[in-house]
């Protein structure tokens, strides 16, 4: 049986899990937003990292296929879209009876009025939701329930009248924790036939639809294959997924990390420091890395590591949640923005706005004055994000300075925002140095964690393989 | 069990000599003593006791009182009185409690000042608060020498010379005028005698931690240690029979192979050997120790425990050169010491104690150790090649006392030092194959 090592992290904003192999590849990762008690957030943060594991198991089989040709390519990027979309809906539609159930306890006399226009944004955005992982690219854009569900819902609230504006935002504010925090069970294969159904509908439709010049040729070229050979992808696809579903991803040790960790069911030597997890994880898939900069939702640290990954020193905020990911979400709080739609916003500045206080707080207000006397939403936004870094740069100097290679990881780091600022001022103050950002850099604590779970000791170096024969012996 | 009575005695000696001294102040208006206010760092324990004359530490008050729990109040009492949230926190306390009677340690009243004594000027702050006692005790004698930092690392002739006359000119004749006693050398003399055995009695306690395991912590149980000789019984026979009993016990431990006491009893494991620099923190006291203690860590050696006096490189004062002695014992203080020596003596510490990483407590209210701290981290890092560590809290306001974010910093350096620990071990291992 092959062996499987599980790393979770669980943070303050979002909690990850990764699953290895036995060579240190990572074929499965999860992640979840609950702000449930930790136990859940790490079940539900693990349970989807076996669901991808399952994908990345069914697609190194069929791996041959999967280089040679782009209908294989297409149609597993496809399925676990509408795998994302299959598990969704059905929280959705626990959603949906959660709402309705909300409306119905209510005090309101108008209760019957927001009971009509709550069934109506229910009806709006259940196919928009499904349209966008269907037919776009929703399931690759790392959004949460939550962000997807809220960024509709809210706008749909914003067209029924201002009498109803209330009730149906507190309706969403009560509804939307609990479902969030409920524990699903999905049965894989049956989710998965689901999906492959869809999908056929979805391949069958597309035989009308044309060309227009508005995407890159590999779309079209992917689209077509797909198009014309899907009930081939299909067939071989069902050759594997029984013995997919039926393999058992063992998972022979696991390592919590993150600042949940001390309330995990786990044994004490299972429970490492978030420091040499995000250290250990940056160093095993940029192995030049020298120092590491983590942006997580409630610190920031700054880490030194030697050739072997072993931290050096650190140096960590926690004074104050100024320069971490939490000041992000205060700020799109503030400006009633999501978080995934600040950094963008933010690059589309002219220019910074001088943003005098570092406190979260203060920000807050600073920022009113600032709209108030008329600068620009991105112009304010940039000066946000500057900010940020720049207190994450002092961090960097308390702790030595960046040493090449430096690599930067954690939530943060998917803010294009963060990552302009981050290179501008690494490459003012320490000049041009190797910058590493991986699209796992969220997952990096956990992958840590999950390495740390296969030497199953203390500590390790990942290159090393001989230290590990001799403590596994 | 012969090693728990020897502990006791110790301990009991401590105690009574502490409660000696604050009986003596609580009764210095009837007997007619005379009471000199004065801070650890650069004392003249010696030549307060030639004019006879009781001491009192503030600093030291108001750690007491942030052991006993009671600084909060004062604090919040002296911010009252319009003491900014970043003034010292030791100053506040202290004002605090005296603006609540000036109770003492021991629930007893402490006098009023005769003589405000100030023999170390590094610490700004020092001034400023003698100054804020100034107005609150108008018949008090201000005494104050200027005390020339070690800018270049070392004590010249002309800074010797600028000290005695201050101690000539300046010091004695005030005690002489406020005490109504005539200086009389010779006494000083037989006391600095004294000092100089206590002396060399510490610098060997200190120095048994070169054992594994250490029998002592340098540290948490280091600031008890380091009692005597700081609040005035320097120059004592008591505290010469102190620290010979104190020594005797540690070394029955050694004999014995035994680690440190703690509040829980005695370390089984000593897993980690640690250099520490910074004051610690009272508030939490004995939850900040727990968090080493409990990850089999011991401190083998620290900065703070030199407050009164750095010993370690044979200086001593010397019954031969009385004033002499005296003034370069003030410019001796650990916090007059500039940067590179700090570093030096650092260092020194990591080899002779054979640690395996240093920490840094930066303490949020005191310039006097905070100023360099990163710098001085820095270079030990690179020159000695240990793991270093940097934790922040306060001396006596419990308020910047995160116990959670404090115990997140040590596990994860307790983590490092660990990995770093089966690496080497490792290392060897296959270096011999």
């Amino acid at each position: 049986m092959n062996k499987y090592y599980l790393g979770i992290d669980l943070g303050s904003t979002t909690s990850k899990a990764v699953i290895i192999n036995e060579k240190d590849e990572i074929i499965g990762r999860g992640i979840t937003n609950t702000r449930a008690n930790y136990k859940v957030a790490a079940d539900i943060a693990r349970e989807e990292a076996i669901y991808d594991a399952r994908f990345t198991l069914l697609a190194n089989r069929i791996k041959q296929d999967m280089d040679s040709k782009p209908e294989f390519k297409r149609y597993m990027t496809d399925i676990r879209a509408v795998f994302q979309y299959r598990q969704f809906k059905r929280r959705m539609d626990r959603l949906e009876t959660v709402l309705q159930k909300t409306v119905a306890e209510f005090p309101y006399p108008n209760k019957a009025a927001v009971k009509e226009k709550l069934n109506e944004i229910i009806e709006t955005i259940r196919p928009q939701i499904r349209h966008g992982f269907i037919n776009e690219d929703l399931g690759s854009k790392n959004q949460f329930f939550r962000d997807i569900v809220s960024e509709r819902y809210n706008a749909e609230v914003e067209t029924k009248g201002k009498s109803l504006y209330e009730p149906l935002m507190l309706a969403f504010d009560k509804s939307i924790t609990p479902v969030e925090n409920e524990m699903m069970q999905f049965n894989f294969k049956e989710l998965v036939f689901e999906s492959m159904k869809i999908l056929d509908e979805k391949y069958r439709g597309l035989a009308d639809q044309q060309e227009d010049g508005s995407k890159e040729d590999w779309y079209y070229a992917e689209l077509n294959a797909v198009k014309n050979n899907y009930k081939n992808v299909e067939y071989t696809l069902r050759q594997h997924i029984e013995d997919i579903v039926g393999e058992e991803i063992h998972i022979s040790k696991m390592v919590g990390t993150g600042y949940g960790r001390a309330l995990l069911p786990f044994p004490e030597d299972c429970i490492k420091s978030e420091i040499l997890c995000h250290a250990f994880g940056a160093h095993a898939i940029f192995p030049n890395t020298r120092t590491v900069l983590d942006i997580g939702g409630q610190d920031t640290k700054a880490i030194q590591v030697d050739s072997h990954g072993l931290v050096t020193s650190f140096h960590m905020n926690d004074r104050c949640a100024a320069g971490c990911g939490r000041y992000l979400g205060y700020i799109a709080d503030e400006f009633g923005l999501s978080l995934n739609e600040l950094g963008p916003e933010a690059m589309s500045a002219t220019r910074e706005t001088t943003i005098c206080s570092t406190c979260t707080v203060f920000a807050g207000a600073e920022v009113k004055e600032l709209l108030h006397n008329g600068e620009a939403r991105p112009n304010i936004l940039a000066g946000l994000h500057k900010a940020i870094v720049q207190r994450a740069m002092s961090l960097i100097a308390r702790s030595g300075g960046i040493k090449n290679e430096f690599t930067f990881t954690g939530g943060v780091a998917r803010n294009q925002a963060v990552l302009k600022y981050v290179r501008q001022m690494v490459t003012d103050s320490y000049g041009e140095v190797t910058m590493n950002i991986h699209t796992d850099s969220i997952f990096m604590g956990a992958l840590g964690g999950a390495m740390f779970a296969r030497r199953n000791i203390s500590a390790d170096l990942p290159m090393a393989s001989k230290t590990a024969e001799l403590v596994e012996d | 069990m012969s090693k728990e009575v020897q502990k006791e005695k110790s301990m009991i000696l401590q105690k009574e000599m502490i409660e000696g001294l604050f009986n003596d102040l609580s009764t210095a208006k009837e007997t007619g003593k005379k009471v000199c206010y004065t801070f650890v760092p650069g004392n003249l324990s010696e030549l307060i006791r030639t004019f006879d004359m009781l001491p009192v530490y503030p600093e030291i008050n108001a750690l007491q009182s942030a052991m006993r729990k009671k600084s909060a109040a004062y604090i919040k009492e002296a911010e009252r009185h319009a003491h900014s949230e970043d003034v010292c926190t030791y100053v506040k306390c202290d004002v605090g409690m005296m603006m609540k009677g000036n109770i003492g340690p021991t629930g007893q009243v402490i006098p009023e000042p005769d003589i405000l004594l100030l023999s170390y000027t590094g610490c700004f702050t020092f001034m400023k608060w003698f100054e804020t006692l100034k107005r609150e005790y108008p018949n008090a004698k201000v005494i104050m020498i200027h005390t020339p930092y070690q800018e270049n690392g070392r004590i010249t002739p002309e800074m010797l010379e600028y000290m005695i006359e201050q101690l000539k000119v300046e010091v004695i004749p005030q005690m002489e005028a406020v005490t109504g006693i005539k200086f009389d050398e010779g006494k000083l003399k037989r006391i600095l005698a004294l000092s100089k055995e206590a002396e060399d009695w510490i610098t060997k306690i200190f120095d048994t931690t070169k054992n594994k395991p250490s029998p002592i912590d340098a540290y948490f149980a280091g600031v008890y240690y380091i009692g005597p000789i700081n609040i005035g019984f320097r120059g004592t026979q008591e505290a010469v029979e102190y620290y010979k009993e104190l020594y005797s016990e540690i070394q029955e431990r050694v004999r014995l192979g035994l680690g440190p006491i703690t509040p829980e009893g005695e370390m089984k494991e000593e897993k980690y050997r640690l250099v520490v620099e910074g004051p610690p923190n009272w508030t939490n006291f004995r939850e900040f120790w727990k968090i080493f203690y409990d990850m089999g860590a011991v401190i083998v050696a620290s900065s703070y425990t030199k407050v009164g006096g750095v010993y370690d490189l044979g200086w001593r004062h010397d019954p031969d050169r009385p004033l002499e002695s005296l003034a370069e014992y003030c410019m001796n203080c650990y916090t007059n010491m500039n940067i590179p020596q700090r570093i030096d003596l650092l260092s020194k510490y990591i080899r002779d104690y054979d640690a395996d990483g240093y920490i840094t407590n930066s303490i949020k209210s005191c310039n006097s150790f905070s100023a360099g701290q990163l710098a001085m981290m820095r270079e030990i890092e690179d020159r000695m090649e240990v793991p270093v560590g940097f934790i922040e809290s306060d001396l006596v306001d419990p308020r910047y006392f995160s116990y959670s974010n404090i115990k997140n910093r040590l596990e994860s350096y307790f983590q490092m030092l660990e990995q770093r620990k089966i690496i080497h071990s490792t290392e060897k291992v296959l270096a011999h194959e």
